[in-house]
């Protein structure tokens, strides 16, 4: 069963983004309103919000994991949950690179700028970073990255609220997107919700793969430390 | 209160021996005065154009400077193996940390107490219109970036890329608290101060240092043991 959740996730990814695809372009119906109120080019860019939104929705799922994970790592010292915190966050970055992609091009559409401050951007931003300085801090800390990268997790998870607090106070306009996931149109409900679907399918897959390599890594790194002891190896 | 009472004797130790050698205040102080001297010559000197950027100038040198005193301050503790010994020695590992927290408070402020003047001095800055309120800001990001950079410069002690790593760690975490103490100092300095978005910024600082002040004293142990 282990062995196959791994093919089983990407399986159910594939078919989910194949039917989400489908869903997004040929079902759901544009909303033309959005477009005509700001008179800027919003009409196909639209759909960037399904992977947009998705993606965002795996970034947090995988920031909360390896925050979580990250703790649990501190207080039991078990190498296991060391490996989920890392393989999340590594996961979290990549899909904080294509949420920031993605929101940069829809901006361009919709506010004809590339960036602007508004809260839920620089949060984003500030957070991409902190996952960034981790996978930095695990590639060269060498042997007690695990500890300092735990430690920055946490930090980082708890810094997420205040850094929203701060942008929010700025005087930038808002997102005008209060509830935009709530307040769907039934249309594109499914689409939505299917692309949400394939993504977290798509999320789990590359979590497993992650930490099995991960995993493999440090059992490498272990053995290799043992032989050195045992000198076997020189 | 034994914990305070063993916290300050570890910050006392620390000042004591940088009052002997004075090599990180000297270094300290003269790296944040060639700082404000870069900036005077890389921004325009207009007064109304100071006003907008004296803040950033401020915790610039802050950041800056303050990085610099971290690492050195840390490196001590390395070159003897002492940290060890702090740490088996008979106080709680608590009182360890907050000591060495109070002790780059001090060196923070330090810095600050020389950029400030001389922010003043160079660019005719009016950072003394409101000293009270601003210098309670200074202090609050003091504690803050003292809290968080010691924790984590204690935690990448045996880390031979710990010069480069601190600041990739130290700044995506910190920066709310330098755009707090920014926006906090930027309003005092302008021309009529609206008090009440400052106070609310000195709120925020407040929060978030007892925040990651308490999140420090529960992880600290756990990050720093091996």
């Amino acid at each position: 069963m282990k062995k196959l959740a791994l093919p089983i996730f990407v399986v159910l990814a594939s078919v989910g983004f194949a039917v989400a695809l489908w869903l997004i372009f040929i079902e759901a119906p544009l909303q033309v309103s959005a477009g005509a109120a700001r008179g800027s080019s919003l009409f196909f860019n639209q759909k960037i919000f399904f992977f947009h939104v998705a993606h965002a929705f795996m970034l947090f799922t995988a920031v909360f994991v390896s925050g979580v994970a990250s703790g649990l790592f501190l207080k039991t010292r078990n190498p296991k949950w060391d490996d989920i915190a890392n393989a999340a966050t590594e996961v979290a970055v990549a899909f904080g690179a294509v949420v920031l992609v993605t929101g940069s091009i829809w901006a361009k559409a919709a506010w004809d700028v590339w960036w602007n401050w508004e809260p839920r951007l620089t949060m984003s931003l500030l957070l991409w970073l902190i996952l960034v300085g981790y996978v930095l801090v695990r590639r060269f800390a060498g042997p007690s990255a695990d500890r300092v990268a735990a430690g920055m997790s946490i930090f980082g998870m708890v810094g997420v609220p205040f850094i929203y607090t701060m942008v929010g106070q700025d005087s930038h306009p808002a997102a005008g997107k209060e509830g935009v996931v709530a307040t769907l149109g039934a249309g594109m409900r499914p689409a939505f919700w299917i692309s949400v679907a394939a993504f977290l399918f798509w999320f789990l897959a590359l979590m497993i793969a992650r930490i099995q390599s991960v995993r493999a890594e440090r059992e490498v790194r272990e053995l290799r430390e043992k032989a050195l002891d045992m000198g076997v190896l020189s | 209160m034994s914990l305070l009472r063993h916290a300050m004797r570890v910050a006392w130790k620390d000042l004591r021996i940088e009052l002997r050698s004075r090599e990180i205040l000297y270094t300290m102080a003269f790296f944040a005065a060639l700082l404000v001297v870069i900036f005077s010559f890389v921004f325009p000197r207009q007064p109304a154009v100071v006003r907008a950027a004296v803040p950033g100038m401020l915790w610039v040198t802050i950041a800056f400077a303050g990085t610099i005193g971290l690492g050195r301050a840390f490196d001590r503790e390395r070159e003897n193996d002492t940290m060890r010994a702090l740490l088996l020695s008979p106080v709680p590992r608590l009182a360890v940390f907050l000591g060495k927290a109070i002790a780059i408070a001090a060196l923070v402020l330090t810095v600050a107490l020389v950029a400030t003047p001389l922010l003043s001095l160079f660019l005719d800055a009016p950072l003394f219109d409101h000293a009270g309120p601003i210098a309670l800001v200074l202090v609050l990001g003091a504690l803050g970036f003292a809290v968080i950079g010691s924790v984590f410069a204690a935690t990448l002690l045996k880390v031979r890329s710990r010069d480069v790593l601190l600041p990739v760690i130290l700044y995506p975490l910190l920066v709310p608290l330098f755009v707090a103490g920014t926006k906090a100092t930027g309003v005092l300095v302008s021309e009529r101060p609206d008090f009440d978005i400052a106070w609310y910024w000195i709120k925020f600082l407040g929060i978030y240092d007892a925040g990651f002040l308490v999140l420090s004293l529960w992880v600290f142990e756990s990050l720093v043991i091996e």
